[in-house]
């Protein structure tokens, strides 16, 4: 399934809804969306896994290195993903101690600032 | 012996196609259901660092991916970098992930890796036996 982005905002978060697959070809699209949105002026920035089915090293890597500009930023980043294969991804690399994981959207612009 | 053979120019597009034959095939050859969403991941990272490897030495050579299934799901996926880049390969500690100076593509090396080492069991990175390259072999039980 290919790659679809939806951007809201909910409180001072704003929440970008990945669907599909992020790999190695799509990945760049999600990079370009983050860097627009960081360049926007978005600090907090929640990204909803909930709908996507395939996640790679590459859609990995483009998450901490947004994750590495927020904080540079003085914002941050938090990840909402509840479903158990998307979570052993990020045990077996060790992101799940990098990234402020949330089983929902609501539970992550609820925690306050991302670290 | 290679039940099926898929080769394919090093664009990160055909990295899907690798996967989707991979793991049709997986399912055939009677891997545990469970066991298909790692195959699939650990398929897609083996080509995804045979595609990288190539565009890093320009070269234009196909990406080889073999499945085969006798008494186990045997994958080999080839690449024909020169070996010093192909086995110089670790997982990064936790406290380096987050490394400012750490490069996304240094990022995404290490943490493939990290998938790869997690998600199979038999994981065997090694230089072809003919000519230049190396092959990620991934071997997975058959339930028949």
């Amino acid at each position: 399934m290919e790659l679809s982005l939806s951007t809201r905002t909910q409180g001072e978060h704003t929440v970008l809804e990945v669907g599909g697959e992020v790999d190695v070809y799509t990945a760049p699209r999600l990079r370009e969306r983050l860097i627009e949105l960081v360049d926007g002026g978005a600090t907090e920035i929640v990204v909803d896994l909930g709908r996507v089915d395939f996640l790679d090293s590459t859609g990995l890597g483009v998450l901490v290195g947004a994750l590495k500009r927020l904080r540079q930023a003085g914002g941050g980043l938090s990840l909402v993903c509840d479903k158990e294969p998307l979570l052993k991804i990020f045990r077996i690399t060790a992101l799940d101690q990098v990234f402020p994981l949330y089983a929902s959207v609501d539970a992550a612009t609820e925690a306050g600032p991302a670290a | 012996m290679a039940t099926v053979r898929l080769s394919f120019s090093p664009a990160p597009v055909h990295v899907r196609t690798a996967r989707l034959v991979g793991v049709a095939v997986a399912r055939r050859a009677g891997v545990a259901e469970e066991l298909l969403d790692e195959v699939r991941l650990a398929i897609g990272e083996a080509c995804t660092r045979a595609v990288a490897l190539h565009r890093q030495y320009g070269l234009a050579d196909l990406v080889l991916v073999e499945m085969s299934d006798g008494g186990s799901y045997v994958v080999r996926v080839t690449d024909r970098a020169p070996i010093e880049a192909g086995l110089g390969i670790a997982a990064l500690p936790p406290d380096e992930l987050a490394n400012e100076s750490l490069t996304d593509e240094a990022l995404t090396v290490g943490v493939g890796f990290a998938l790869l080492a997690g998600f199979v069991e038999d994981l065997q990175v090694r230089p072809v036996d003919d000519g230049i390259g190396t092959e990620v072999r991934m071997v997975w039980p058959v339930a028949r």
